[in-house]
């Protein structure tokens, strides 16, 4: 499904950010991506979500070489992807009903289609009594999993989360996974940047550890 | 247990429903920066309102001095030892009258000099003291005018006090004056237009810069820039539109109190003075005309500049993503 072939990548004039990185993430796979801070994870995330192009080396994304993407296709094939950003990027105007819908709102949908799947999912990630909720006085945790429903909603094909469980205490973070997992057993394949090992060690999944640029990868 | 879950997932089902409204706008409604925007488009379509208002009325005016100082001419008597000023009057209206081309005749009053005076001599004064010059006014065919020379030779015959003025000399200067005074005010309400322009052009970019990361946001959870524009575009029309209307209004309501006023104010030295030389204050049908077009001209402008601004910040987003080096930006 994505494709990456000795891709490289540096801002400007600086050091190469992360190099000959190849590897593919199957469809239906599930990965785990960690290191130490300031290796490159959310570099590599950003290359993943086509926010970022490689400076060398090639990436394919649904048998398509970004470089060829025109810009106008591109928020079609982000929607192939769901993501959760580190800072959650949730819009602060809307309540937490109104962010997770965001992704189907803005594809067209009729609101009546779709608002039992948005209460559902939000009763999943434990914001059932939260749904008419702004983000301001919500606390870190609810907000990552706000971002988290927000990344499922529409079941993407591959779901990419950057420090999803970074804000919640570990019997959330263990419902979180659960709830990875069962999207995974649906179909969609998930990467999951984090730092925390014991999240890792539930599940039986590829490990990818990148370290000065470098990538390993460990397949279970 | 089962049960219970689906029981309670029904339940929050249940009071989602009957908590929920119509979604909120992605574009979020007024904070500072876009009350701030509406203030500015409020000032600057009053001011280009008010402007496209003057010219109008100056046009207006010019336009109604030349036609009626071209549809009249004067006859002026002094007064001179022995004479009769009212037979004087009388037969310098039968002799005009007499003329081909000359359609009606009018002496002005006692009551009506004394009050073209005023201005200059004050309430009260007694004319028969002062030796005051008495005018008969002459309404002529415009198209086919009489012959001037001829009745100036028969007028100096007959009334040798009398002197005939055809205004050619003062509508030569009036066109003149009213041609520069209308061209100062579109030169003036063209500059007032391009202020209005670039101060609407940069207080909508201003308000837009606070919504740089939900553009961002719209754009990576999959939203087309055609969609995010489209959603800016609308929020900025109306706020451009609401801005300008009140601006505009503001401007109308100024030329209609000034119009009551004159009405109020009628037969006055003052408002006399300002009818003279501004005429009446009543916007006509192009003056209304005038201000709806820049209340739409402000609204469309604005909601350009959005979406501009919003097209130009999703190409930033995608500069970034093809050179990492670009990541000031962002």
């Amino acid at each position: 499904m994505i494709r990456l072939e000795n891709v490289g990548v540096r801002y400007g004039m600086g050091p190469e950010i992360l190099r000959d990185l190849t590897f593919d993430i199957p469809k239906h796979s599930f990965q785990f991506l960690t290191g130490p801070s300031g290796a490159g994870k959310t570099t590599l995330m950003r290359l993943l979500f086509m926010s970022l192009r490689p400076t060398r080396g090639n990436i394919s994304m649904f048998g398509r070489d970004v470089v060829d993407i025109p810009r106008d296709e591109l928020p079609l094939l982000r929607r192939r992807i769901g993501i959760v950003f580190q800072d959650f990027r949730l819009l602060n105007h809307l309540t937490t009903y109104e962010n997770v819908a965001l992704p189907l709102r803005v594809r067209g949908k009729e609101e009546s289609s779709y608002r039992a799947d948005v209460v559902e999912l939000l009763e999943w990630v434990g914001l059932g009594e939260r749904i008419h909720v702004r983000p301001q006085v919500l606390s870190g945790g609810e907000k990552q999993r706000i971002a988290i429903a927000r990344a499922l909603i529409d079941r993407p094909e591959i779901l990419l989360a950057d420090e999803p469980t970074g804000n919640v205490d570990p019997p959330m973070a263990l419902r979180l996974l659960s709830l990875f997992k069962e999207l995974n057993r649906l179909g969609t394949a998930v990467l999951i940047a984090t730092h925390d090992l014991n999240l890792m060690e539930q599940v039986d999944a590829r490990h990818m550890i990148l370290s000065e640029g470098h990538i390993d990868i460990y397949d279970r | 247990m089962i049960d219970k879950a689906k029981q309670s997932v029904a339940k929050v089902k249940k009071v989602a429903k009957q908590q929920f409204k119509a979604p909120a706008p992605i574009v979020p409604p007024a904070n500072l920066s876009s009350k701030a925007l509406i203030v500015v488009v409020i000032i600057m379509s009053f001011l280009a309102c008010l402007t496209l208002g003057f010219v109008t009325l100056i046009q207006e005016t010019s336009k109604t001095w030349q036609n009626q100082i071209s549809e009249e001419i004067t006859i002026q008597i002094k007064p001179e030892e022995g004479r009769d000023m009212e037979i004087a009057l009388l037969d310098a209206k039968s002799l005009a009258l007499e003329f081909s081309g000359t359609l009606s005749a009018e002496i002005v009053d006692k009551t009506d000099t004394a009050r073209l005076l005023e201005p200059w001599l004050g309430e009260g004064f007694n004319m028969d003291e002062l030796p005051v010059p008495r005018l008969l006014i002459i309404t002529i065919d415009k198209d086919n005018p009489p012959d001037f020379d001829s009745m100036r030779k028969t007028l100096a015959e007959t009334i040798p006090n009398a002197y005939l003025d055809d205004h050619r000399t003062w509508v030569g200067r009036l066109v003149s004056m009213a041609q520069n005074t209308v061209f100062i005010g579109v030169g003036l309400l063209s500059l007032v237009l391009v202020a209005t322009t670039l101060t609407v052009v940069f207080a909508t970019r201003g308000a837009m810069s606070v919504n740089h990361e939900i553009i961002e946001v719209l754009h990576f959870v999959g939203a087309e820039s055609s969609f995010v524009a489209n959603e800016f575009q609308k929020h900025f029309l109306l706020t451009g539109f609401y801005g300008g209307a009140i601006g505009g209004g503001l401007a109308a309501f100024v030329f209609f109190i000034t119009d009551i006023w004159q009405g109020a104010s009628m037969a006055t030295a003052l408002n006399d003075q300002a009818s003279a030389l501004f005429g009446s204050f009543s916007m006509g049908p192009a003056g209304y005309l005038g201000i709806a077009i820049i209340i739409v001209t402000v609204a469309i402008l604005t909601a350009l500049t959005t979406r501009i601004t919003v097209i130009k910040t999703i190409r930033e987003i995608d500069i970034v993503r093809s050179d990492p080096a670009r990541s000031d930006l962002a």
